[in-house]
């Protein structure tokens, strides 16, 4: 049973980890905690439960919820980061907590606030590997998670991009006087961390089979976890903080019991910020490693 | 007076109070999402000892402020070690973990709830939140208030202006929390009824959005926040939901094109007359360089 419980918590970390990556590109390139990204892990899973519903192909409903997604995060950057300058430090943090409420109720206006149910979609493809049950769209999902996290840290390394990127997260001045297209580079990091997100939130529709308005909130925490477990900034890290905290749920909620997993994950986060704040695995930040 | 205005006016004193407690550590420059926690410790205790103890309702709400204000003091010291970003985060585990454990305290109710059985009506609730606003004033017509405002602007010069620092972010933490325990408190003694979920992230956001709203330069900012942000939503009616989504509106295209809030000390001074050669330095200059 052990194994099938780590199983199930490597498949929820996954989909931590995703979160984490798209909270921790914010914060390593931009130093901006942007609280939007539950909002569109849950835009993701619910506009892919309603173009479902609609009679959409599963395959057409998948991108399209990525690239509404991506497109509204596109649109949180005009609002957010984009007003940074000459304001309090927080003002962008705050801009984007009023995304995440206004996301949250217009999806309420819009679909309602009843738990929506995906159809099954995949049903009978999972695979009993010497006794361990492995669905589809979870291999698919912990494949996804892993190449596309992949992908990002090959993009930060060795394109003119991600050079780029680097570059502001050290310092956004220096980077303009250095000749990098900060307005037009910022929003290519909020369309990446929107798509994380959609991904994340995809795979979690596909899944778990349920969605509802609240559902960034819950994933969304346990994804701020893993970023500070992982050390902010960092995506390789953000991916080990994802998996850390599924798993640790997965067999809390199983032995311990729901309840204390949050006192333990919150104390435990705590405490790191007290004595780490950068984070477990700080060092090896692919932006900003430290503040 | 109708029970319904009553409960609006009641909502409308409590958040009042409860953006003061906001207001402190942000007029340092310190972004408390932990508030609830705090709001939380206020209610608990203070219903636990009209409760348990028979303590009269306004003695209890009191103690409970101080024993919210007595935790705060004793994270203050490790939290405050933290920085922006850093700070938000480890007030918000705080929050969190303040939650989870009044969730799981058995003594009072745990998950099902706690109820109370003392109850205050509008008058004493309207009270304590004046009296929160005239002491929160005050205090910042004292050197206290000019310290706290250069902190917030330049913890650096601060320092080299021999302001002890971290005092002043200790103690400007620890008063909001107290006031926010108070807050926590009436609405425990005027509701007859408090859950753990209510002091949730999403109640110390929407009190940080009141104070960034109404504007943190001027003590008056929070009282204009809570005010507005409370009754405009009653007054639009609607749904529930578009009032929601109508705030959430308001917070973005105000933090977008006036990051300094409604309210100014700019403004205030003019107001008054204080401004001795009528026009006085732009908002802009009072803003910290980024």
């Amino acid at each position: 049973m052990l194994g099938q419980q780590i199983i199930n918590g490597l498949m929820l970390g996954s989909v931590y980890a995703m979160v984490a990556v798209a909270l921790t590109l914010s914060i390593g390139v931009l130093n901006f905690l942007n609280f939007s990204i539950p909002g569109l892990f849950m835009i993701a899973g619910m506009s892919t439960w309603a173009l479902i519903h609609a009679g959409t192909p599963w395959p057409l409903a998948i991108l399209a919820a990525l690239a509404i997604t991506t497109a509204v995060s596109l649109v949180v950057e005009r609002f957010t980061w984009r007003w940074l300058r000459g304001a309090e430090h927080f003002v962008p943090l705050v801009s984007s907590m009023a995304f995440l409420l206004m996301f949250e109720h217009l999806a309420i206006a819009w679909w309602g606030s009843e738990m929506r149910v995906l159809p099954p979609l995949f049903a009978g493809t999972d695979w009993r590997i010497a006794g361990f049950v492995i669905s589809l769209p979870q291999l698919a999902g912990l494949a996804v998670s892993l190449a596309s996290i992949w992908g990002l840290s090959r993009l930060l390394k060795r394109t003119n991009l991600g050079r780029g990127l680097r570059t502001i997260a050290e310092d956004s001045d220096t980077a303009l006087l250095l000749g990098i297209d900060v307005g037009r580079v910022v929003p290519i990091v909020f369309a990446l961390a929107g798509l994380f997100a959609a991904i994340a939130g995809v795979l979690f529709a596909l899944n778990y089979r349920q969605v509802q308005p609240f559902m960034g909130e819950a994933v969304g925490l346990k994804g701020i976890s893993a970023m500070i477990v992982g050390g902010m900034g960092n995506t390789w890290g953000a991916i080990a903080g994802g998996l850390i905290i599924g798993i640790a749920e997965v067999l809390s909620v199983g032995y311990v019991g729901a309840n204390f997993v949050d006192i333990s994950v919150f104390g435990l986060l705590l405490l790191i910020l007290f004595v780490r704040p950068t984070g477990l695995f700080a060092g090896l930040s692919a932006g900003r490693s430290g503040v | 007076m109708s029970g319904y205005l009553e409960g609006v006016l009641v909502l409308l004193a409590v958040n009042i109070v409860f953006a003061y407690g906001a207001f402190l550590p942000v007029a340092a420059g310190q972004l408390n999402l932990g508030l609830a926690g705090f709001g939380a410790i206020g209610a608990y205790a203070s219903a636990f000892l009209s409760n348990a103890y028979g303590v009269t309702p306004i003695l209890a709400i009191m103690l409970g402020g101080i024993a919210a204000g007595l935790i705060a003091l004793v994270v203050a010291v490790p939290v405050l070690r933290t920085r922006g970003i850093y700070l938000a985060l480890a007030t918000f585990a705080l929050g969190q973990i303040v939650q989870a454990t009044l969730l799981n305290l058995e003594v009072v109710g745990g998950a099902a709830g706690y109820p109370v059985t003392a109850f205050i009506r509008l008058p004493t609730i309207a009270l304590f939140a004046a009296s929160v606003v005239v002491v929160v004033a005050l205090l910042f017509a004292t050197r206290f208030g000019i310290a706290v405002t250069a902190v917030h602007d330049d913890e650096r010069v601060a320092d080299l202006m021999g302001l002890d620092v971290r005092a002043f972010q200790i103690a400007a933490f620890t008063l909001g929390s107290i006031i926010a325990g108070i807050g926590g408190g009436l609405y425990a003694h005027h509701f007859s009824f408090i859950e753990a979920q209510y002091f949730n992230i999403g109640l110390s956001i929407t009190v940080v959005l009141y104070v960034l709203l109404g504007g943190t330069q001027t003590v008056l900012g929070p009282l204009i926040g809570a005010g507005v942000f409370t009754l405009l939503p009653e007054i639009l009616r609607g749904s529930a939901n578009w009032r929601y989504v109508l705030f959430a509106a308001a917070v973005i295209v105000l933090m977008a094109l006036r990051p300094q809030g409604l309210l100014t000390g700019e403004q205030i001074r003019r107001l008054l007359g204080l401004d001795r050669h009528g026009i006085g330095p732009s908002d802009a200059a009072r803003e910290p360089a980024a």
